[in-house]
Parts: C-alpha cells; sequence; structure tokens
C-alpha cells in the first residue's frame, strides 16, 4: 500500500468529497448474473501493483454479501458478484474509499467487451499461421526443391492461403467495397485487388506446374497489415476505456416521489409533473422547477457560469447542475430525452463539422496512389503482351507489379506512427480517441478556450488571504471545517494553511443558499452571502457576488474574496500556443466581466462571452467557414456541441460526460501544457508520416522498375516487402517520449 | 521422400494445435488482464481464494 498511496482522478483534481453513490444507482448499474446474484463493475482508477489488488480484493470479499471481488488491473476495473436479500448492494464505494481507493460506478453499456478487436486479434492469428507456414515451405522451395516436391509444396501453401484469403481478407475486402461502393477509394482497394489477383495467379501456376507463386506474398502482406490494423485499434479502445472509467458526472437516474413514498427510477423514466428530490451534492437529472428547498447551484458545467447561484421555490432548473447546500423537490417540466442534456447531445450530433468531412491522410495518399499503381500495371501488361505476344507472361509481369507496389509499407505507415504518437501522449495523460484526431491537430490555426473549468479549474479559491487577521482565520477554520460547500472548503484550506488556532464552536448549522452560522459564548457568527452575515445592511463594494463575509453579531470581521483560479502553467501554455503561431480566443458562457479580467491576465485578446450554445457553435462554424480550422477545447455541458463542431477538440478530464465523449482528446492532468504537448506530438507525428510516404514512395521507386522489367520473383517480393516494413516501423519509432521543449513550456518566467 | 510427407504434416499438426491453442486462450479471457497477472505473481496467496478467507475470518 504504501508504495502506491492512491492519486486517483478525483485526488489529482482537488474534488474534495465527490456525491456518494446511491445503492439504487449501483442496483440499476448491476446486471443479472441468473442465480439470483448480480454484478457490478468499479471503476477504480487507484489500483496499480500486486498490494493495491490484495487490498481491494480482500475489502471486497470481507462486506457482507459480496461473493467474489476480481481486479482487472490492466483496466483499473473490479468486478464484484454479489447477491442480498432486499436487492440492496452492500457499500462497496463506502468500503474502498475507507481503505483510501477512489472507486465509482462503471456503466453497463459501457462495460461490454468489443467484438471488433476480438475478429481483428483472429484474424491476426490466422493470418500469422498461414503466412508463417507458407514461407517454411516457400524457404525450401527457393532452396531449389525438385519439380515434384515444389509442385506438392505449392499446393499445400495454397490450401494454406485459402482461410488466411477468406477469413482475414475479409477485414479488408469489406473496407474496400465500402468504399467503392460510395464512389471513393482508400488504401484497401490495391490491397484487395494486390492480393486476390496474386492468390489466383499463383494458383493458375501452381495447376499448370510453373516455377514462381506467391502465396507467401499474398499471406504475410495481410499478416503485416493486420499488425497495423489491430495496434490501431488498440490505441484506440484503450483510450476510450479511459476516458469510459472516469466518473460519470450526470446520474443514471433519480429518487422520485410516488405515490407518497420515495422510488429511485432511471432519468429516462421521469414524466413531466413527478417530483424529484435532488439531495445536497446531487446532480439535477432533468430540467424543472424547484418547489420546495433553498441551495446554492453549481452551474459551471452547464452555462460556464462560475459564480453560485441562488435558487429559491419557483426557480427554473437545467439537467445538469449541481446541488451544493440544501435538499431540492424538483417538479420535473421535461422528460429526460426533452431536457438541456439531451438538447445538447442533438446539438452535437447536428454540429458534426470538420471531422465528419475530413479524409485521412492514408485515404488521401490512397486516392493518389491506387490509379497510378493500377495504370502501371495495366501498361505494362499491354506493353508485355505487345512485345511477345504472351497472355501468360503478360499477366504474371502485371501482377508482379501490383504485389510490389502493394501498400504494405504504407498500409502500416499511418498507423504505426500513430499508435506511437497515441502512446506518447498516454504517459503524459492524455487520450487521444483516434488516429484521424491528431491528423487534425496538426493542421490547427487558432485555439477556442472556454473558461470556467478549461482556462480555469472550475473551482473558487481564496485570492485575499494575506489581508485577513489570523483571529478571523482561526474563526473560518472552526465554522468550515465540516463543510462540503466549495466556498467553505476553499476557505477551510487556506485557513488551515494561514492559523494554526481553530475556533470551536458549540453549535455550527449550514443554511442553504445563505451560508454558515455557529454561536459561541453568546455570540452568533455568520460566514457566507454578504448581506446575511451583515443582518440584511447591504455591503459597500462593488463586486459583492464572489465575497463572503465573516460577521460577529452583524458586524464585519473580514471579507474573504472568492476567485476561480486559473489553471496551473495556463499563461506558459497560452504564451507557447500564441509563439506557435496560433489565433487564441475565449468563448465563454459567463458575464463579461469575469471573461475580461481573465482574458487580461492571460494575454489572450479575442474574447465573447455571454455566449449560448448555440451560439457557441456558430462561433466555431463561422471560423470553419472562413477556412481556419479551430482547436476547441472546452469542458461543459455548453460546450459539447461546439466540441463536436470544432475540427478537433479537446476537454479535461474533468469535463461533463458528453463533452468527453465529444472531444477527440482528454487530458487527466491540471496543467494546460498538454494543449501544447498534444499539438508537438501530433505535428511531429504528421512530420513522421510525411517521411513515412516518402519512404514507402521511394522504395516504390526503386522495385517497380525492376517489376516492370519482368525480374521479380517471389523471393524479390518477400524481402523487399518486409524490409520496407521494417525501415517504416523503424521510421515511427524515432517519436521521441518527451517531445521538444517547444511543447513543454517550462520557462520560469512569471509576470 | 516418404519421410519429409510425415515430417510436413506433422510440422502442420503441430502448428495447428498452436493456432488452436491461442485461440481458445482468447476466447478464455487469458489475455484480459496481462498486468494484473504480472503482479498477482508477487501475492502470496490468491486474494480471489474465498475458500482461504472463511477459515481465517
Amino acid at each position: 500500500m504504501t508504495c502506491c498511496a492512491p492519486v486517483g482522478v478525483h485526488a489529482a483534481l482537488g474534488d474534495p468529497a465527490p456525491p456518494g453513490t446511491l445503492p439504487d444507482e449501483i442496483r440499476l448499474a448491476s446486471r443479472d448474473l441468473g442465480d439470483g446474484s448480480r454484478q457490478t463493475d468499479l471503476s477504480v482508477p487507484g489500483v496499480r501493483c500486486a498490494a493495491c489488488i490484495a487490498a481491494v480484493e480482500r475489502t471486497l470479499a470481507r462486506l457482507p454479501g459480496v461473493e467474489r471481488a476480481r481486479v482487472n488491473l490492466s483496466t483499473r476495473r473490479v468486478a464484484v458478484a454479489w447477491r442480498s436479500a432486499g436487492g440492496t448492494p452492500p457499500d462497496m464505494i463506502g468500503a474502498l474509499r475507507g481503505i483510501g481507493y477512489e472507486a465509482h460506478l462503471f456503466a453497463p453499456e459501457q462495460a461490454r467487451k468489443d467484438p471488433e478487436l476480438a475478429r481483428l486479434v483472429r484474424a491476426l492469428a490466422v493470418a500469422g499461421f498461414c503466412a508463417m507456414n507458407i514461407m517454411m515451405l516457400s524457404v525450401s522451395v527457393w532452396s531449389g526443391a525438385d519439380a515434384g516436391s515444389r509442385q506438392a509444396f505449392h499446393l499445400i501453401s495454397a490450401l494454406l492461403a485459402l482461410p488466411a484469403l477468406l477469413y482475414s481478407g475479409r477485414v479488408f475486402y469489406a473496407s474496400a467495397w465500402s468504399a467503392l461502393r460510395h464512389g471513393r477509394t482508400n488504401m484497401d482497394v490495391p490491397i484487395s485487388i494486390g492480393v486476390t489477383l496474386a492468390f489466383a495467379l499463383s494458383l493458375y501456376d501452381t495447376l499448370h506446374n510453373a516455377q514462381h507463386a506467391y502465396f507467401d506474398a499474398a499471406t504475410s502482406l495481410l499478416f503485416f497489415l493486420l499488425i497495423g490494423r489491430t495496434l490501431d485499434h488498440v490505441m484506440r479502445e484503450r483510450a476510450r476505456d479511459a476516458v469510459a472509467g472516469l466518473a460519470r458526472l450526470v446520474p443514471a437516474g433519480a429518487t422520485v416521489i410516488a405515490d407518497g413514498r420515495p422510488l429511485y427510477v432511471p432519468a429516462s423514466d421521469i414524466e413531466p409533473g413527478a417530483a424529484v428530490l435532488v439531495a445536497a451534492g446531487e446532480r439535477v437529472s432533468v430540467d424543472g422547477v424547484v418547489e420546495h428547498g433553498m441551495s446554492d447551484l453549481d452551474c459551471s458545467l452547464v452555462s460556464g457560469e462560475s459564480a453560485l447561484r441562488r435558487i429559491v421555490p419557483g426557480d427554473a432548473v437545467q439537467a445538469g447542475v449541481l446541488n451544493l447546500t440544501g435538499p431540492l423537490t424538483v417538479l420535473a417540466t421535461a422528460r429526460a430525452e426533452d431536457s438541456f442534456l439531451a438538447e445538447m447531445v442533438r446539438m452535437m450530433e447536428a454540429a458534426e463539422g470538420g471531422r465528419a468531412r475530413y479524409r485521412r491522410l492514408a485515404d488521401r495518399a490512397a486516392a493518389l496512389y491506387s490509379p497510378v499503381v493500377h495504370t502501371l500495371a495495366l501498361l505494362s501488361f499491354l506493353g508485355w503482351l505487345y512485345l511477345t505476344g504472351d497472355w501468360h507472361v503478360a499477366v504474371t509481369i502485371a501482377i508482379a507489379v501490383l504485389i510490389i507496389t502493394c501498400p504494405c509499407a504504407l498500409g502500416l505507415a499511418v498507423p504505426i506512427v500513430q499508435v506511437v504518437a497515441a502512446r506518447r501522449l498516454f504517459e503524459r495523460g492524455i487520450m487521444v480517441k483516434d488516429g484521424s484526431a491528431l491528423e487534425r491537430l496538426a493542421e490547427i490555426d487558432g485555439v477556442a478556450f472556454d473558461k470556467t473549468g478549461t482556462l480555469t479549474l472550475g473551482r473558487p479559491s481564496l485570492v485575499n488571504a494575506e489581508e485577513i487577521p489570523p483571529s478571523a482565520m482561526g474563526i473560518a477554520l472552526g465554522m468550515t471545517v465540516g463543510s462540503r460547500h466549495p466556498a467553505a472548503r476553499t476557505i477551510a484550506d487556506a485557513a488551515a494553511r494561514g492559523t494554526s488556532r481553530i475556533m470551536a464552536f458549540e453549535r455550527i448549522e449550514e443554511i442553504p443558499g445563505l451560508g454558515l452560522e455557529a454561536a459561541r459564548d453568546g455570540d452568533r457568527y455568520r460566514l457566507g452571502r454578504p448581506e446575511w452575515a451583515l443582518d440584511g445592511r447591504h455591503p459597500d463594494n462593488g463586486f459583492a457576488g464572489s465575497m463572503s463575509y465573516l460577521a460577529r453579531n452583524g458586524e464585519l470581521l473580514a471579507a474573504f474574496a472568492l476567485e476561480d483560479c486559473v489553471r496551473p502553467d495556463a499563461r506558459e501554455a497560452v504564451d507557447e500556443l500564441v509563439r506557435q503561431g496560433l489565433a487564441l480566443e475565449i468563448v465563454s458562457g459567463d458575464r463579461a466581466a469575469a471573461v475580461e479580467r481573465l482574458a487580461s491576465n492571460l494575454g489572450i485578446h479575442e474574447i465573447s462571452s455571454g455566449l449560448l450554445p448555440g451560439e457557441k457553435v456558430a462561433r466555431v462554424a463561422s471560423h470553419e467557414q472562413a477556412n481556419r480550422k479551430i482547436l476547441m477545447v472546452g469542458d461543459g455541458l455548453n460546450d459539447a456541441p461546439a466540441l463536436a463542431a470544432a475540427h478537433v477538440s479537446m476537454a479535461p478530464a474533468t469535463a461533463a460526460d458528453i463533452g468527453r465523449n465529444a472531444a477527440d482528446f482528454v487530458f487527466l492532468n491540471e496543467s494546460l501544457s498538454a494543449v501544447g504537448a498534444a499539438l508537438g506530438i501530433a505535428r511531429r507525428s504528421r512530420t513522421l508520416i510525411v517521411q513515412n510516404f516518402a519512404l514507402a514512395v521511394g522504395y516504390n521507386a526503386l522495385a517497380v522498375p525492376v517489376a516492370v522489367l519482368g525480374y521479380v520473383t517471389p523471393l524479390v517480393a518477400a524481402v523487399t516487402m518486409s524490409l520496407s516494413s521494417i525501415i517504416v516501423v523503424a521510421n515511427a519509432l524515432r517519436l521521441p517520449s518527451i517531445p521538444n521543449d517547444a511543447a513543454t513550456p517550462r520557462t520560469p518566467r512569471r509576470n | 521422400m516418404g519421410s519429409m510427407w510425415w515430417l510436413i504434416l506433422i510440422g502442420l499438426g503441430m502448428a495447428c494445435a498452436g493456432l488452436a491453442a491461442f485461440l481458445w486462450s482468447l476466447r478464455n479471457g487469458q489475455y484480459d488482464d496481462l498486468d494484473g497477472a504480472a503482479e498477482r505473481v508477487l501475492l502470496e496467496e490468491d486474494p480471489d481464494d474465498k475458500g482461504r478467507e472463511r477459515r481465517e475470518g
């Protein structure tokens, strides 16, 4: 345990106490194993060694009702099988938190195994088996087997090549066919044609006892290409898993009052008019109007507003806002699928802009490459037919041209670089969803940042700690130490640093929407909203919204100025991006004053504030129309449509679920230097891809004349093909693990 | 010549056995948690073993 005091995502993000998960939600997310027991998948980001496995599994196994607990270290997940009489799950998350591991529910729809990966690995296994056995027979043919055994070997090779072609080749045939049907070509078209023709010709030659057969070339081509394909897929799955393993921010269900009794139902079953209970610390799951209760709402994820909103009965609330202080009863006004959240999802789907139109580098290369290769093969066929008049010689040479130009290196050139790049990004805590995101990131002209939660951490910090007398700090610490309100937590943290004294109180009460009230020796202390703390007198300074006042019997003791703090390194990261020639702007839903102050701190001149989600999309789309490619960095629900509309997008791990799903990149660290790092790696990998293309084309330029002249034998084809693949892979591995200084702003400049 | 055919047959048979073993292990979930398997070697006992747990507690 000592080796790995778990630093989960929550700890890294400084979330003091994430809201608990209701037992009902756990039951809803579990699946029936058939024999009366249920299985729940939990994501435990903190497990990282054998001691962690033992601690987690033992702790869970000791809980009453738990039958089995098995940690999967690769996915950082634990599968728990449990059985209980009333259907109430054991408190697994609480037990894990008790031993220092943050855990959260892993939704069952995400836990399904990926059939595509299994299919690719099976295809790879079959292709590898066939290629290796055929190569064994081919080596003996090349070493000079006599005519009789040569034909026999070729026949066995044909038998072995058949499953590889039919089973493993299907991956390429399907993709080539769907491209052709839409009137396009991709890299799989020349691959499919080359492999099929090579097999057909070799079969014909074998039956006529000719000297050469290309079964080995055809199958090893499939094998090499499938390696690239599988690695590519593994990389994407890994990123997707890591993102799916983050805590879900919006609950899957809610407690409604039905016939006077509370009942936990999935969010999709809530009808308009239902009364929904929202406890402090929970997110609201449908749009509605507050019926009872007073509280503070954190709307940063929904509207980008950084200041807390105080709500009273009659106020409207949107799905996704976080209820901070008091329990609320909300009358649902819309179904979940008509609520704000679903509206964002719909806008996101409508906004699929740049990325849908984007054509991947490999496909663009194939569009140039395959017509050239196919024309060349046709010309050599016609040329040899004209010169010799021999059909068979002409066909053999044309097919040899197809095989030798078959884009083995070209097919590996892109995926292998992107796999290495994704690994480098992973090491820095950045997940990339797919390879095309890397290509798109490398060509951006500008970056649009959301403010709250992206440029800032989305939580307040105390900015005037040095102005507050130590005695007031001691009082504030005593009042806030037990509270979970974010403002109170911030004051408690700052006070604990600023003073060693702590005042003990006879009574502390948290009053929703107003603040904390405490009593001691007949005095009444209040910490919270200025006018409430001062007994209705109005504070005499301008920006009271972000101030918390501490008062004794209505007499001011200290004023705490709370502001959303900027991410560490934000200034350096912004400077770095400007130096790389990118145009930066802020698109925020927050008030103009807050945005302008932050923008001038960071040196960003282009700002737009008070934007609704639709206006953010319009802003991003206007850049697209002007043919500028924009990287959108945002975290909120209100950013999700803009994330989908932008050419490429990035979100911090604290982002709303749909924002994380919409973004191409997700970074786990607090520092904004992730943007520069990802950009550096993307640009570097683009260079490597271009180099790889150049290597592959150069190799073809050397090999094609030999093939056209008719000097290619299966041995030559096998050697050149393997060599070019090895060169391309070796070139991809040159991607440095720590990118050059351009991508890591570590310059000790402080303004 | 006869011996060569036998050798080829044996070679192919062994390769087929290898392929079948690989496909079986894939389906059996042997590759689901490679990191976990590497770490679990270091545990003295398998915490997953319920029988042991019951005797202790």
